[in-house]
């Protein structure tokens, strides 16, 4: 009999856990046994399958063994008279005791984790919580929470879905585009606190990207006719597959414009694109589509100078037009400095009220350098060191600062 | 079926004036008709004013009585409804068509299990 390394109990654990749960949610209509029950589960397996070998379906097994855990605890319970274990079990009841579509199961199961009813924060923890198996600890450590904050949370958060009954169910036709929007909102907010860092381990918040692009891939899977959710799939790989360039060896943040460009992850880039195209043959664009179709443009230029910056400019028209924001005509004005220069930019950036965001100083100072106007450049630069948490931002900032101030002429030109 | 309690906030102080209010009550009721019609309607209030309230507290010698409102603020629960409804979806979709015709805050809060269940 092959040995079974825990690598491969642990990869079935990652894969498997949510569509678990999802079904275990079904049968028994309580979070709570079904959490339990999985993780009894997998538990015996830690112990079996390294003796025993994986079974045909691993999934299957994991999710027939929790099931009968389940029964067989809330009997105890249910003889010691209690009442949560009884409507578990009546649940379970009318049940069919086949897996059943369980594609759908977990999709319900996402729409309940990121029901509008729930804090946004609360949606994530959930989210990373049922669907995608992270323990408490791990989430608490990639929000920087103290862990007994992030097990209230979540314990407060079943005890609404469970008391005020929030149901486990596809929203219809006319709540669909408001409650999936939720939905594609927790999953990119998963990707960018992975992304952008804006503070804590680094380790983990890897592990963030990589969950959230889990769960875009499920989400388009499960939902294969909305656009936008190929849109989020493809802003997250296209994004993720600069990560290698990004910082350098001793974790410094790279700029776009800097990056090694070889180091992209070619492969990820063209599952990107080829998602964009689909796209826009589909003809149906929204925020998350063009975004990643500006992401497409970038990956497409083999050097920064390459860039087509008058098809990106004209993408941010687009998105400005459907989802207008600062934080989006902002990033517009950058690709304005590209095709008019940096004084019609600075004119749009001067116009925008995002003072306590350090990217909006960041970008002012940049424009300002490229003007000439370095007094000012250096004050926005302090502008947008005070205003972020995260180090290797503020070394990155402190760096740039550093460039062009004024130096002694011993010191020699700036190197640009 | 699950019973939800529907709290209407109103600021405090004179009410709007009467072509405005009377344009309101008009559009409660319907939603009240409506309510019944679905079979969802279980009670209804509207209640006096804030400072009409008095508080009792136990204390170790007896029962303190204070004149006005439990919570000082600025808004205070004016009217509450109790609804049935299959789950929170449903129940929300009281609240926001409650809250779309009186243009005031709605707190939907589960009945405990048992009542009426």
């Amino acid at each position: 009999m092959p040995a079974v390394p825990a690598s491969d109990i642990e990869h079935v654990f990652r894969a498997e856990y949510g569509r678990a749960v999802a079904v275990l949610v079904r049968i028994f209509g309580d979070i709570d046994v079904a959490e339990e029950a999985v993780q009894d589960a997998f538990t015996t397996a830690v112990q079996r399958w390294p003796a025993s070998g994986l079974p045909p379906s691993p999934a299957g097994w994991i999710i027939t063994t929790a099931r009968n855990r389940a029964i067989d605890r809330l009997r105890r319970e249910v003889s010691r008279e209690d009442r949560h274990a009884q409507a578990a079990l009546l649940h379970a009841d009318g049940v069919p005791t086949r897996e059943g579509p369980v594609r759908d199961d977990r999709l319900r199961l996402i729409f309940t984790c990121c029901h509008p009813a729930l804090a946004a924060s609360v949606q994530v923890a959930l989210t990373l919580r049922l669907l995608g198996g992270l323990t408490t600890a791990e989430i608490a450590r990639a929000f920087l929470i103290p862990e007994p904050t992030m097990a209230q949370r979540l314990v407060r958060a079943k005890g609404k879905i469970r008391d005020a009954r929030i149901p486990y169910r596809i929203p219809d036709e006319a709540d669909l585009p408001d409650r999936l929007g939720a939905v594609l909102a927790v999953v990119y907010l998963i990707f960018s606190e992975g992304y952008a860092a804006s503070s804590g381990d680094r380790l983990v918040r890897e592990d963030l990207c990589a969950e959230a692009i889990r769960l875009g891939r499920l989400l388009a899977e499960l939902m294969p006719d909305e656009p936008e959710v190929k849109g989020l799939l493809a802003l997250m790989l296209l994004i993720e597959a600069r990560r290698p360039a990004r910082t350098t060896s001793d974790g410094a943040l790279v700029l776009l414009a800097d990056q090694d460009r070889r180091r992209w992850d070619r492969g990820l880039i063209a599952e990107g694109q080829d998602i964009v195209r689909q796209c826009l043959r589909r003809g149906r664009p929204g925020p998350y589509q063009i975004q990643a179709a500006i992401n497409a443009v970038h990956s497409d230029a083999p050097v920064a100078a390459a860039t087509d910056w008058p098809q990106i400019l004209q993408l941010y028209d687009q998105l400005l037009s459907l989802a207008s924001s600062p934080v989006v005509a902002l990033n517009r004005a950058v690709a304005v400095a590209e095709v008019e220069g940096p004084s019609a930019a600075l004119a749009l950036i001067d116009g925008l009220d995002l003072d306590g965001y350090h990217l909006f100083h960041a970008i002012r100072a940049d424009m300002l350098r490229r003007l000439g106007r370095d007094a000012e450049a250096e004050l926005a630069y302090e502008a947008a060191i005070g205003r972020t948490q995260n180090a290797a931002e503020r070394d990155f900032l402190r760096r740039r600062r550093q460039a062009f101030t004024p130096s002694p002429p011993s010191g020699g030109p700036p190197s640009s | 079926m699950k019973q939800y309690l529907l709290s209407v906030y109103q600021p405090d102080g004179d009410p709007p004036p009467p072509e405005v209010l009377e344009k309101v009550m008009q559009d409660v009721r319907a939603w009240n008709t409506e309510l019944r019609s679905a079979d969802a309607w279980v009670f209804t209030a509207g209640l006096h004013a804030p400072g009409t309230a008095t508080v009792l507290r136990a204390k170790d010698d007896g029962v303190l009585i204070t004149d006005g409102p439990f919570v000082e603020g600025k808004e205070h629960v004016g009217g509450f409804t109790i609804i049935k409804a299959a789950d929170l979806d449903a129940a929300l979709e009281w609240a926001r068509k409650l809250t779309l015709v009186t243009t005031l805050p709605i707190e939907v809060r589960p009945l405990r299990d048992g009542v009426g269940d």
